[in-house]
């Protein structure tokens, strides 16, 4: 389950030594909330299963020995678990992996200890302020609108990653770093070795030079996706674009394979040329 | 005009240049994965020596794909592949244990002493408000209730018996030590450290406050017993541990005017340079903070209930001030000279 979605406004460049340009996504608020609810679960979780397991294990002692699995347990937790886990190579908590993000240096160098580490010490002013605050409205005699004031000054830094377009926590601010897509990588064959039937279809060079790049793969995108109605108007008005008349038993699927295999050898040995056509406006 | 007859299969370039690298890029992925997934220690010494050259290749290859062809599957292939690469052969190479004692023996006190100005300023925000309350309420004992609430005082005011607080400073059983390490001590001061840490963000006010706040509760505790005469008793109870704890508290207020400091003042960096640097200082000082109190918590908790002597809780008190101080502060090899 990782839902890449590709959005323009949060794809970042960054520079590798070898000075070769890389594109990183950021992850979304969305993603960034929906990965802390998961880890904020597992920490609950956690946490149940140590105090029944003390529970069991002395069932004779009173309360106080739940009081303090809670207590030290919920403030070692809360202060680790985040860490530990984002120090490791991985450097993402379960939640992230299970999104397929993880945290970067915001630099593109090294992810340091002491980065992660400051990333996530600030969440205790991101998150349990406004916890704390939320929860301390019946228990002493602070005023409410006080508790108010406090609930809305520290709810800013809850929702600051909606107000930055990096999507950056104070923490990530702070700590120099940001959190990315883990990019998907599978390598599909290419669409052109599919092409069997090869010897109906030759092109004349008008109808190859009909379009441009961005066109090209468009039409890799629909082949790659095969949706049938798709497949059906995309060769449908490709045929009246370039004037084809389509032959007898001909299959809309085989006639665009060809098409993308022929476009794709014409503008490639341009490009080896030096001639990048961006699209069908394009005039080379 | 010219028709095109060969197929198109065998003559694509883009295809022949993938044909002969694919098998490189496959083997990539593969230990890419398995490092994502085992992490490092699952790739033998070949494998490991392998993946930066394999890398480079793939890389070479990306920047050869996006000049000659238009698959762009295959350019998306080669780009994500490379960037998951690229978090392994320039990230974090070093075992977990490898860091956390390259913490201790180097971050954490390096740290700390590039705090220095810092945690002047904090130390006297803290001693100047702990004399200003004390000379308050040795004067007017009326202004005890200004500084302190009734529950943390817990009965041990200015109109306490000597009995009262004699008992109070060499009480307690080891049952009360635990509880009262886990649920008091350590998570609350700890909290208080990371909140002042944290609250550096806005410019270091809040963590004054949080600061001169301690330094009243501390002025105005230990006026409660001086007028009695057990200002030296009362001493060693405080300092076993408090001289542990008051300086990580200390250290903590130390980071929170350093970010906000570094904040307000950026100097010739960008605001957010500053702050980042500051951050990632300042974090340093109060993990190792955390670790600290967790200490004082334990010597508060268990310590204190064990030793009874005034002067053995003294001498443990200039002890660990001692180690602490020698440990930050002691003359260290230059950063660059490792």
């Amino acid at each position: 389950m990782k839902p890449q979605t590709e959005n323009s406004h949060l794809r970042r460049k960054l520079l590798t030594p070898e000075g070769i340009a890389l594109h990183l996504q950021l992850a979304g608020a969305g993603e960034r909330a929906a990965a802390f609810l998961i880890d904020a679960f597992i920490i609950v979780l956690v946490l149940v299963v140590l105090s029944f397991a003390s529970f069991f294990a002395s069932l004779s002692t009173t309360p106080e020995i739940m009081e303090v699995v809670w207590l030290l347990g919920f403030f070692l937790l809360r202060n680790f678990y985040f860490s530990f886990f984002e120090i490791s190579a991985r450097a993402a908590t379960p939640g992230k992996r299970l999104l397929g993000l993880r945290v970067t240096a915001r630099n593109g160098g090294r992810l340091r200890a002491n980065a992660v580490i400051a990333r996530n010490a600030m969440r205790e002013l991101e998150i349990f302020l406004p916890i704390s605050f939320l929860f301390s409205g019946g228990a002493s005699g602070v005023d409410s609108w006080l508790i108010l004031l406090g609930l809305t000054w520290s709810g800013l830094f809850l929702f600051f990653p909606l107000f930055n377009r990096d999507r950056l926590r104070i923490g990530d601010f702070i700590a120099g770093t940001w959190v990315i897509q883990i990019p998907k990588t599978k390598l599909q064959t290419d669409i052109s070795q599919h092409n069997i039937s090869d010897v109906d279809f030759d092109f004349n060079s008008k109808q190859l030079a009909t379009y441009g790049i961005h066109e090209l793969q468009v039409l890799e995108k629909v082949l790659r996706l095969k949706k049938p109605e798709a497949i059906i108007s995309v060769a449908e008005r490709i045929r009246i674009k370039i004037k084809w008349i389509k032959h007898k038993d001909e299959r809309d699927i085989d006639f665009l394979n060809a098409y993308y295999s022929g476009l794709r050898k014409t503008l490639e040995s341009k490009l080896l040329f030096g001639v990048r056509r961006k699209d069908k406006y394009h005039e080379v | 005009m010219s028709k095109i007859q060969e197929s198109p299969s065998i003559d694509l370039r883009s295809l022949q240049f993938r044909r002969e690298r694919e098998k490189d890029w496959k083997l990539l992925q593969e230990l890419i994965e398995r490092v994502e997934k085992n992490g490092a220690k699952s790739l033998d010494d070949d494998e490991l020596i392998a993946l930066p050259v394999l890398y480079r290749t793939t890389l070479s290859s990306l920047s050869m794909a996006r000049a000659i062809s238009l698959d762009l599957d295959l350019v998306q292939y080669l780009e994500s592949l490379t960037t998951r690469a690229y978090f392994f052969v320039y990230g974090t190479r070093s075992s977990f244990m490898q860091r956390i004692s390259g913490f201790f023996a180097d971050d954490w006190p390096r740290a700390v002493q590039k705090l220095g100005a810092e945690t002047l300023v904090s130390f006297l925000a803290v001693f100047l408000s702990a004399v200003c309350a004390y000379v308050l309420v040795i004067n007017d004992p009326n202004w005890f209730s200004a500084f302190m609430t009734a529950d943390l005082s817990d009965g041990r005011n200015p109109e306490a018996s000597v009995e009262f607080l004699r008992d109070g400073l060499y009480s307690g059983s080891l049952r009360d030590g635990l509880s009262s390490f886990a649920t008091f001590l350590f998570t609350h001061n700890s909290r208080v450290a990371i909140l002042a840490f944290a609250l550096g963000f806005a410019f270091g006010l809040p963590t004054l406050f949080l600061l001169v706040t301690n330094g009243f509760m501390l002025g105005a505790f230990i006026a409660v017993y001086v007028p009695k005469g057990l200002g030296f008793e009362m001493g060693g109870w405080l300092f076993i541990h408090g001289s542990t704890e008051l300086f990580a508290i200390i250290l903590a207020g130390a980071a929170g005017f350093h970010i906000g400091w570094k904040i307000t003042f950026p100097e010739d960096l960008s605001r957010l340079q500053s702050a980042t640097e500051a951050g990632r200082t300042a974090a340093t000082v109060v993990i190792g903070v955390v670790i600290m109190l967790f200490i004082a918590g334990l010597i508060e908790g268990f310590g204190r209930q064990l030793i009874k002597i005034d002067l053995i809780r003294y001498i443990i008190a200039i002890l660990m001030l001692a180690m602490w101080l020698a440990y930050f502060y002691l003359p260290r090899k230059p950063e660059h000279q490792k």
